[in-house]
């Protein structure tokens, strides 16, 4: 059985190292999501054709790959080089910001043309009518897919272990070498990633509630016992961000 | 930064073996998610309780955590208990295992759009559920959800290097062994350029199929 020290030794940091990866992973990928997918429906094309090379782009290459690439093969291409912790948060954020783009673009596409065209009535700048009126609107439309998207970075984020970066993956395999003893170190490694996918679902229940009741819905309701302990909101489009080729909702 | 001709030339024997690996992780993979997938959607719907809850807590478990873990845990700890498998087999069954999951959903709202009707007119032919399900519901069903399928294996295309870490040399394990021994990074370049040289072409495919069915049916 694992014993006591190695829990507290490797463990307990890697536990914490796990969350400051997702924080600040997420962070990022929130700033990029929004400024792509805002640039994604500008009405300049050529403003259009360059985020949407940085989606495509972000899109179609596997997050691992990008770790590796801003780890081994920077340094060697221009003598630089990330602190290990700060290249996977990098990876994470960009490619996660560009699924998450792609549910801002969808959001802010089903927000009423009415509402913008009030806002250009009314003399509202660009900008003010996309902080006062389209992303109000828009925001409860993203936070079930963003939560899917949430739990798929938080699922990302042991990928850094590979990085010498040293999450609580990493302590697994730490712990695995030293005892020896697979299973219960992994099973206690997947519970661990599973308590936290449920509370960060909970906690982005609350947003979703907090932002349908700040533009005046009715919060949505858990009808069965099921539906409210399952971890993805089925409405959400979310794990289709991370896949499409291009959502045509 | 220099780049260097002569590294890529050297890399690229190498490189098209690790594609012959990825491809064929993909394709055994998608085959797994495919039908293992459409075994949770249906057993999601059995009238036995004791069937659902098991199935929609294992399937639920699988999908909300890491790919990465899941393989450390089919590669290092069930082999105490059962049969020792190689790193590319390992490889293969959690890519499969973990995607069924998602195609499970995918299967699960296909079959959900299914209207009520054919339920009922199976019913009224006295149709075994064997055959209803065989002959009327999954037909349907899986025709809708074709590209959403396809758009999971592309997923799965961008989870494969993950294989590389318990030791399977696709793509980008071939990169990795090949710049851990040469000091370069070209290989982790080219691999990640053909990546996207893949997937954007596959996610173009997949908007097409998406288009095609979307008007005949």
């Amino acid at each position: 059985m694992m014993t006591e020290g190695m829990f507290t030794n490797y463990f307990l940091p890697g536990i914490w190292i796990t969350i400051q990866v997702t924080v600040f992973s997420a962070l990022l990928a929130v700033v990029v999501a929004f400024v792509i997918g805002t640039l994604r429906t500008s009405r300049l094309w050529i403003v259009r054709f360059l985020s949407g090379i940085y989606f495509e782009l972000f899109r179609g290459t596997s997050s691992l790959v990008l770790m590796f690439w801003l780890v081994f093969a920077v340094p060697l291409m221009f003598r630089w080089q990330f602190v290990p912790m700060y290249a996977g948060v990098l990876a994470l954020g960009l490619t996660y910001g560009a699924y998450g783009s792609e549910v801002v673009r969808g959001a802010l596409a089903a927000v009423p043309a009415a509402q913008r065209e009030a806002g250009v009535a009314l003399g509202f700048t660009k900008f003010q009518r996309l902080r006062r009126i389209e992303i109000p609107q828009a925001w409860p439309e993203m936070v079930p897919p963003f939560n899917n998207l949430l739990i798929e970075l938080l699922k990302g984020t042991a990928l850094v272990s590979t990085i010498m970066v040293a999450d609580m993956t990493y302590a697994a395999n730490l712990v695995r070498i030293g005892s020896n003893e697979s299973a219960p170190v992994y099973t206690l490694l997947l519970v661990l990633y599973f308590v936290f996918a449920f509370v960060l679902t909970r906690g982005m229940r609350v947003l979703e509630r907090h932002a349908k009741s700040r533009i005046g819905q009715a919060p949505p309701r858990g009808d069965s016992l099921w539906s409210r302990l399952t971890l993805r909101s089925n409405a959400g489009e979310g794990t289709g961000a991370l896949t499409a080729g291009g959502t045509s909702r | 930064m220099t780049w260097d001709w002569n590294v890529v030339d050297d890399f690229m024997p190498r490189f098209w073996d690790g594609v012959l690996l990825t491809l064929q992780a993909l394709v055994l993979g998608s085959l797994i998610a495919f039908s293992l997938g459409l075994v949770w959607a249906i057993a999601q719907r059995s009238r036995f309780a004791a069937v659902r809850w098991p199935v929609n807590i294992i399937t639920e478990f699988i999908r909300n955590t890491p790919l990465l873990v899941q393989l450390f845990f089919l590669y290092y700890v069930v082999p105490e208990w059962g049969p020792s498998l190689t790193s590319l087999t390992t490889g293969i069954i959690g890519l499969g295992l973990h995607y069924s999951t998602y195609t499970a959903e995918v299967y699960r709202a296909g079959i959900g759009g299914v209207p009520t009707g054919q339920w009922e007119a199976a019913t009224a032919l006295s149709l075994p559920r064997s055959r209803t399900w065989a002959a009327v519901i999954l037909p349907q069903a899986i025709r809708r959800v074709v590209p959403a399928l396809g758009n999971y294996v592309i997923a799965m295309l961008k989870d494969s290097p993950l294989i590389a870490i318990i030791g399977a040399l696709e793509m980008f394990g071939e990169a990795e062994s090949f710049s851990n021994e040469t000091f370069t990074f070209e290989a982790y370049t080219i691999v990640g350029i053909a990546f996207i040289l893949i997937a954007y072409p596959a996610s173009l495919l997949i908007r097409l199929l998406e288009r095609r069915l979307a008007i005949t049916s």
